[in-house]
């Protein structure tokens, strides 16, 4: 893999950028992998890669019916963070934020993490409470956290309107420092890149049409290139993962809905850190080009349909003129949908099946984002040794029989 | 942005006027202490969640308040038909009589 | 100063009597009424108009309307600015004042361009780690376009809805013709068109219909169409989104043309339309041709000169060299000499060009240079001449050495490109059509037609007559009419064009990556090298490139660029382009207001508040406000001079030895009748309901499916088959839907109705040992002796002369009568209580005494005690659970799961801190052990905790692992602050364990 440097830029430009290699091969697909990955986005690439890096794992073939990170890592709104209220799913947030902080050199491609700060706003006594019992709960976990007054979070956000006349007046907030942005598309690849360089096929515009299966285990793939051979199979393919499992004769506790975004024209910067309301129902921040990203509500029905419905737009834009008066004149540039997978208790599913040799990963709803690294390294150390990492235990599908929900809807905040 | 048509109201109207309430034909079991856990918890959690031809169950809520049934198909959004809460499931099989 | 020195004698669509004062980055300027602010600049001569996003390169404006890549204006000051605004969309009106941003440091940027490549950021910055961050710093700064108003926006919003049977988008000519035709079929049309005047490229270009000009049909169109009853016409009225089942929204600018001075009314309006019926005829955008240095100021789009000469009135040059792939664009170089000024050359790329428009140029003498093309500009802040060179047939070299033509403006038709944004708002991919050269839209099922140029349709006569036809058979599938169309086919006069030829990099001596920049995308500063590096590298999809390079993600979403970018990069990969595709396009097709879209949801409309009758009494005496659900609910009434602390201590104290009065009308209440009530109540809540004694009450727990709680309340039985069910005050909604859905759905068999009676009660809670003797005073018709009226009763009598129904319930462990009477009456009531309590110094108090008085009881409230994942056996609520019913109730399976057996759940506790003036912060968590570093292991958490005055020390409430048996154990709760509080575990009742005050 050619190393990317400011050096390699210069040496690059001084021969009109003629010679640069390529990131990842185009290859075509083997008869046989050891494992194949349905699914190449963020949480699929990265899945490879730690197999590859961490667990020489390298007879690995990532199938992607379109483009490597089309689908939700190409279309979320890119924050990271950690600060989740039950251990179980802060153990895991912490654990990929920490990946997170290293990860342009780990990769050598910058990602673009900016660590700015993710404020969560609480609006009624019941949601301070809730921000106060979060914060406290992170900081014995490690996690950094503050709850910050009204008064710090204008200082923090001055075109905020913490004016006490609004009407959910901002009480206070949670402020989790090291949470931030990512690029996003860059992610994906960096973990495609990164992976290729250790050997991974990386299959694009191809689509799996079914899953095989012999004596109650996987045998491999059929896809629209013909059939690819497997020891493992693992499903990362968020939205659609449901219908993947319906190939394999599974069912999963997931629906799939549109979760709409937009952006703004882009702008000098005016705001500094990502500024999350859970009552008043928006997400913003700012990117470094300079448009404002801003997430919208998931739409109240399933849909696969990458698209969703306006009054969603209207509700969300309303709250953000509403949090930021100022903003009313900025222009909403584009908006788009992602299919989410959203699972009962907002937490992911990731581990075996009832399949030998078939792992799924998948139900991360809104969060999937801020999770990529984490998710690919224990995926990855999963599969590698059949058997669920210490951190993703908790995360089986069997607790949706036995009742041990983790459930982040309660206190959380935003689950995105 | 669905435009429904309220089997009771009989007028198309506009998403807003609606709730989702998941999916349609769900019966509550009977005698929910006689199942396992894993039985229970596949009542609770598991939905069928196609991508194509789904029953749903709306409500109107800022209408009659009253819930239904619609099939939509949830790649295209197109709906393909409306019924009343309480019609039997079309897709189920016929009880056969022995 | 000359003003408007490129402004021509005479024409326009400009009102000449009319100037209006404008400034640009300070300087005074003068323009007409009738011009876009870029009309206006080019009228003044202004060549340069902003820097580039990137390479910080000097821009000049390109087109004539929302294409505009370059002129991207901020307007105004302060909060009534308003940034990012295309010139060429900006009406001009007195007073303007326009600036560019974004130049500055970065033309410092242009001296490095060479080093940075698409993606150039991807590659660098990673060392050292902490260093990124200042990077980023500087890379924020440099990019983003104009600057976020700083202030309130002071303007107003709103929304209008409609229904049509045929919605028009776009009023040129496939559009009018559409509109009219659909109207005279009898439809509901509405048609709406982003400009100020309907007639799209009619008003700037110069044809005739029919024998007359085409401003004059475009005027006898609308007058055709206005005398029909029911059609709307909406100019400035963008259609920016074609969402599911045919909805749309059209924003409509409404003052903004006006100026500040004038704006007094709604600034725009949302339309939100639901239509039948849509004809989108949206019409195409002349493409560019990607030649080096073509981002030059006076390197412009050939229909905008035209559009500037005809329309504006203003010549944007002296010398023009038109370069072009076809027969219409030589439309503008005739144009060009008829004003006077010098056509250098006509640069044809097609080796042979002989169409009628041809030959007419060249018997008008214009210099036409065929199987040529304009490989560079050159100049410094502007165009100075034009290299030209001979293509061969492939395009892609050149077949003899360069010379060059002396101009100072560039004219240039790629072709056009249909303008399918809306189309493919809906899902539908665009198909390529190599006859056309173009992207054409795809299906758009039964309910949406395209017409005229967006079809791919060049000559005016086709348009109108698909227009036509479109709009004939939108009203028949609509209901209206059978299909035929009733406009005669115009005489446009036009000869068929020649073929064109499909350009889409015009090669240069040096090959691509060493060329001078071959501009592909304006705005994002994307050139035909980034769109060739990106494929080299791998990043093949279009997608990949989109992203990689950022082409098509300006504000103008690849109006110009997309389709020579998509065919650079199909070159670059040796694929066809329709096997290349296109990237999505997604709403908005012009950017749109944030606060159009909020319309009127703002400030204090932004959610409804819901007052209950007593409110204005509550302000009036002074009460702080606590927000519940959308309730409006007293949170405490301090007393001057008084502390929150005091304020509630005395209201509490109150309560415990007097009396005091509480408004609970936001209790959610639910009216059940029906033979079937009680076993619907068996059903939806952990207690039994049937053997409850009519004028009873009993408090019920109800659960979701998954065991977990999710509201109580006490629930009377009015009557043999009439109960009143409470809900708390957040929960009604959820609870009354919750309630339907298994009425309706599962338990159709039963006889049970529900209505919500939430507002049609007010509810005065008269609290304390002295409540029975405020009541009597008010009540002569109920014996409220404790043994005629026993706690958990419910009485009907008459209340201050109003029928009320009394229950003696108590949430505060106090002796305590809730009154209810009709909510119109609630006032009268609540101030007859107030005065019959006078003697007695009756106490308002509010939800924060409520709160205090309730945990001393250890009664939970649900939402802050549980959370979503606590069952009735959690909070040791056991008893309220009934396990002997004939069907069960909701959720009791869920009650046996394995995880809700386990012996460490987490439990509902009482806390009492080492120090009973200390009192624990709702939401510390707790540990065994304190002063270990993290991670830590959690043993639970305060979930309410208070400083009882009655109590005289600190009382919390906690959920904690095993919590039931740890009586008598000491946790500590480390807080942020660095203090270390600790407390013992305690029973969750603090006061009067026994009940006996409430029963008093």
């Amino acid at each position: 893999m050619e190393k990317y440097s400011l050096l390699s830029l210069f040496r690059h430009a001084g021969r009109h950028h003629e010679n640069w290699s390529r990131a990842w091969r185009d290859p075509a697909p083997k008869e046989a992998y050891d494992t194949v990955i349905v699914g190449g986005g963020g949480h699929g690439l990265a899945t490879a890669y730690y197999l590859a890096k961490e667990h020489g794992v390298t007879d690995v073939g990532v199938i992607e019916k379109g483009y490597l990170g089309g689908g939700n890592t190409g279309r979320n709104t890119t924050i990271v963070r950690s600060n989740y209220l039950r251990d179980e799913a802060a153990r895991l947030y912490d654990f990929s934020l920490k990946l997170w902080e290293g990860l342009s050199q780990e990769l050598n491609f910058n990602v673009m993490f900016s660590p700015r700060g993710v404020m969560n706003l609480g609006h009624t006594l019941q949601e301070m409470r809730d921000i106060e019992r979060r914060v406290n709960a992170n900081r014995l976990n490690g996690i950094d956290g503050e709850v910050l007054t009204t008064d710090q979070v204008q200082k923090r956000v001055p075109l905020l309107n913490c004016s006490p006349n609004s009407r959910y007046p901002v009480l206070g907030a949670s402020w989790q420092p090291r949470g931030g942005i990512a690029r996003h598309d860059a992610v994906a690849w960096g973990f495609a890149r990164a992976a290729d360089a250790h050997g991974v096929d990386l299959l694009q515009q191809t689509e799996v049409t079914g899953i095989r299966c012999q004596n109650g285990a996987v045998v491999g793939v059929e896809t629209s290139r013909g059939f690819i051979g497997a020891r493992k199979v693992a499903c990362v393919t968020a939205g659609n993962s449901g219908v993947l499992a319906r190939m394999a004769g599974l069912r999963l506790p997931i629906e799939s809905r549109p979760l709409q975004a937009l952006v703004s024209e882009p702008l000098k910067p005016c705001l500094d850190t990502v500024v999350m309301s859970n009552a008043v129902h928006c997400y913003i921040s700012q990117a470094d080009k300079g448009d404002l990203v801003i997430g919208a509500g998931v739409d109240g029905y399933n849909g696969y349909g990458q698209r969703g419905s306006f009054h969603v737009i209207e509700h969300t834009l309303a709250a953000v003129c509403d949090l930021f008066p100022a903003f009313s004149r900025v222009r909403m540039n584009r908006q788009w949908g992602g299919i989410v997978d959203i699972c009962p208790d907002a937490c992911p599913i990731i581990g075996k099946t009832p399949v030998e040799g078939l792992y799924f990963n998948c139900g991360w709803g809104t969060g999937g984002f801020k999770a990529t690294p984490g998710s690919g390294y224990v995926f990855a150390d999963t599969l590698a040794n059949e058997r669920p990492h210490p951190l993703v235990e908790p995360f089986a599908l069997d607790r949706f029989a036995s009742g041990a929900l983790i459930d982040e809807h309660g206190a959380a905040g935003v689950a995105h | 942005m669905l435009h429904i048509r309220c089997p009771y109201c009989q007028e198309m109207r506009s998403e807003e006027e609606f709730s989702n309430a998941g999916e349609a034909h769900i019966r509550r079991p009977p005698d929910p202490a006689a199942l396992s856990d894993a039985e229970w918890g596949d009542y609770l959690h598991f939905r069928k969640n196609p991508r194509g031809p789904h029953r749903e169950v709306w409500v109107h809520t800022a209408g009659c308040r009253r819930y239904f049934n619609v099939l939509r198909d949830t790649v295209s959004y197109e709906i393909l038909d409306v019924y009343p809460a309480g019609v039997p499931d079309p897709d189920a099989p016929e009880e056969t009589t022995p | 100063m000359t003003a408007q020195p490129r402004r021509l004698a005479e024409g326009g669509r400009i009102d000449r009597s009319r100037v209006l004062d404008f400034t640009f980055h300070g300087r005074a300027m003068q323009g007409y009424a009738g011009d876009t602010l870029a009309s206006a600049l080019l009228a003044n001569g202004v060549d340069v108009v902003s820097r580039s996003f990137k390479y910080a390169r000097p821009r000049g404006i390109v087109g004539h309307g929302p294409e505009e890549p370059n002129a991207i204006l901020h307007l105004g000051n302060g909060a009534v600015s308003t940034p990012n605004l295309r010139a060429t969309e900006v009406e001009l009106f007195d007073g303007l004042e326009a600036r560019s941003t974004g130049s500055g440091p970065q033309r410092l940027v242009g001296a490095f361009s060479r080093f940075l490549p698409a993606g150039f950021y991807y590659k660098t910055f990673m060392q050292p780690p902490w260093l990124w961050m200042t990077w980023e710093r500087l890379l924020r700064r440099a990019a983003g376009f104009g600057e976020a108003p700083d202030g309130r926006d002071p303007d107003t919003y709103d929304k209008m809805n409609h229904h049509c049977d045929v919605l028009v988008v776009g009023a040129g000519p496939a559009g009018l013709a559409a509109a009219l035709e659909a109207a005279r079929a009898g439809a509901r049309v509405l048609i709406a068109d982003e400009r100020p005047e309907f007639g799209g490229s009619l008003l700037a270009r110069s044809l005739t219909v029919a024998g007359t000009s085409g401003a004059d049909w475009v005027e006898e169109t609308m007058a055709a169409l206005s005398s029909c009853p029911d059609a709307t016409l909406l100019p400035r009225a963008t259609v920016s989104g074609y969402y599911d089942h045919n909805f749309f929204t059209i924003l409509e600018r409404r003052t903004d043309h006006l100026g500040d001075a004038d704006a007094g009314g709604t600034r725009q309006r949302l339309h939100r339309v639901r239509a039948r019926q849509s004809v989108l005829a949206t019409g195409a955008i002349e493409r560019p041709l990607v030649f080096a240095n073509n981002d030059l100021p006076g390197v412009m789009l050939a229909s905008a000169v035209s559009a500037y000469v005809n329309r504006y009135a203003v010549a944007p040059g002296d010398r023009l060299v038109l370069f072009t792939t076809n027969d219409g664009a030589y439309q503008t170089a005739m144009d060009w000499q008829r004003i006077g000024r010098e056509v250098v050359a006509v640069v044809d790329a097609r080796q042979h060009p002989e169409g009628a428009l041809v030959q007419s140029a060249m018997e008008a003498g214009i210099d036409v240079i065929p199987g040529h093309g304009v490989i560079e500009a050159l100049g410094r802040a502007r165009v100075g001449s034009a290299v030209i060179a001979p293509l061969d047939d492939q395009g892609d070299t050149l077949a003899s050495p360069s010379r060059r033509l002396e101009c100072d403006l560039i004219a240039q038709s790629g072709g056009w490109s249909p303008t399918l944004h809306l189309s493919s708002q809906t899902g539908t991919r665009p198909r390529w059509s190599g006859a056309a050269a173009a992207f054409l839209p795809g299906a758009l099922g039964e309910r949406g037609l395209c017409a005229g140029a967006v079809t791919g349709k060049r000559s005016l006569r086709e348009c109108i007559e698909e227009g036509a036809s479109a709009g004939a058979l939108a009203a028949s599938r609509a209901g209206f009419g059978d299909g035929e169309t009733t406009l005669a086919t115009p005489d446009t006069g036009e000869s068929p064009e020649a073929s064109s030829r499909a350009l889409y990099l015009v090669p240069h001596e040096k090959p691509v990556s060493r060329a001078p920049k071959q501009f592909v995308d304006l705005q994002t500063d994307v050139t035909a090298a980034d769109i060739q590096l990106a494929a080299r590298e791998g990043y093949t999809s279009v997608e990949h490139v989109k992203r990689y390079t950022a082409l098509g993600f300006g504000t103008d979403q690849g109006k110009l660029g997309n389709v020579n970018g998509v065919a650079i990069l199909a070159d670059a990969l040796g694929q066809e382009i329709d096997a290349t595709g296109t990237t999505m396009f997604r709403p908005a097709y012009t950017p749109m207001t944030f606060g159009a879209a909020a319309g009127r949801d703002t400030g204090d409309m932004f959610d409804p508040e819901r007052h209950t009758p007593m409110h204005a009494w509550h302000e009036a005496h002074g009460a702080t406000w606590e927000d519940v659900g959308r309730w409006k609910r007293p949170r405490y009434y301090p007393q001057p001079g008084e502390t929150m602390r005091q304020a509630v201590d005395r209201e509490c104290l109150a309560v415990r030895d007097g009396v005091a009065i509480f408004d609970a009308s936001t209790l959610g209440k639910i009216d059940i009748q029906g033979s079937d009530a009680a076993v619907f109540l068996d059903r939806v809540y952990t207690t039994g309901f049937r053997r409850l004694g009519v004028g009873r009450c009993r408090y019920g727990l109800m659960l979701h499916e998954n065991g977990y709680i999710f509201d109580d309340g006490v629930t009377a039985r009015m009557a043999e088959n009439r109960y009143l069910l409470h809900t708390t005050t957040g929960n009604a909604e959820a609870v009354y839907a919750w309630l339907e859905f298994w009425r309706q759905t599962e338990w159709r068999e039963l006889d049970v109705h529900l209505t919500s009676v939430t507002d049609h009660w007010a509810t005065a809670a008269v609290v304390g040992p002295q409540s029975r003797d405020v009541l009597r005073k008010v009540c002569t018709d109920i014996d409220f002796d404790s043994d005629a009226f026993r706690f958990m009763d419910v009485r009907e009598g008459h209340i201050a002369g109003i029928p009320a129904r009394v229950f003696r319930i108590s949430f505060s462990g106090e002796l305590s009568f809730e009154v209810n009477v009709p909510a119109n009456h609630g006032r009268h009531v609540w101030d007859a209580l107030i005065e019959a309590g006078t003697e007695f110094d009756i106490t308002p108090y509010g939800t924060e005494a409520m709160h205090v008085l309730r945990a001393e009881k250890g009664f939970i409230i649900v939402g802050q005690d549980t959370d979503g994942s606590v069952t009735p056996a959690d909070v040791g609520m056991d008893w309220a659970v009934r396990r002997n019913k004939a069907y069960g109730f909701l959720g009791d399976r869920s009650l046996t799961l394995a995880h809700h057996l386990r012996e460490d759940r987490f439990q509902l506790v009482g806390l009492a801190t080492a120090d009973p003036a200390t009192v624990l912060p709702e939401g510390a968590q707790l540990v065994e052990e304190p002063g270990h570093r993290p991670p830590v292991a959690m043993e639970g958490h305060v979930t309410s905790s208070y400083y009882s005055a009655r109590l005289s020390r600190s009382i919390a409430l906690a959920m904690v692992k095993r919590g039931s048996k740890r009586t008598g154990q000491i946790l500590y709760a480390p807080l942020a602050d660095g203090r270390i509080i600790s407390a013992t575990i305690v029973s969750p009742v603090f006061y009067d364990p026994k009940g006996v005050r409430q029963n008093a």
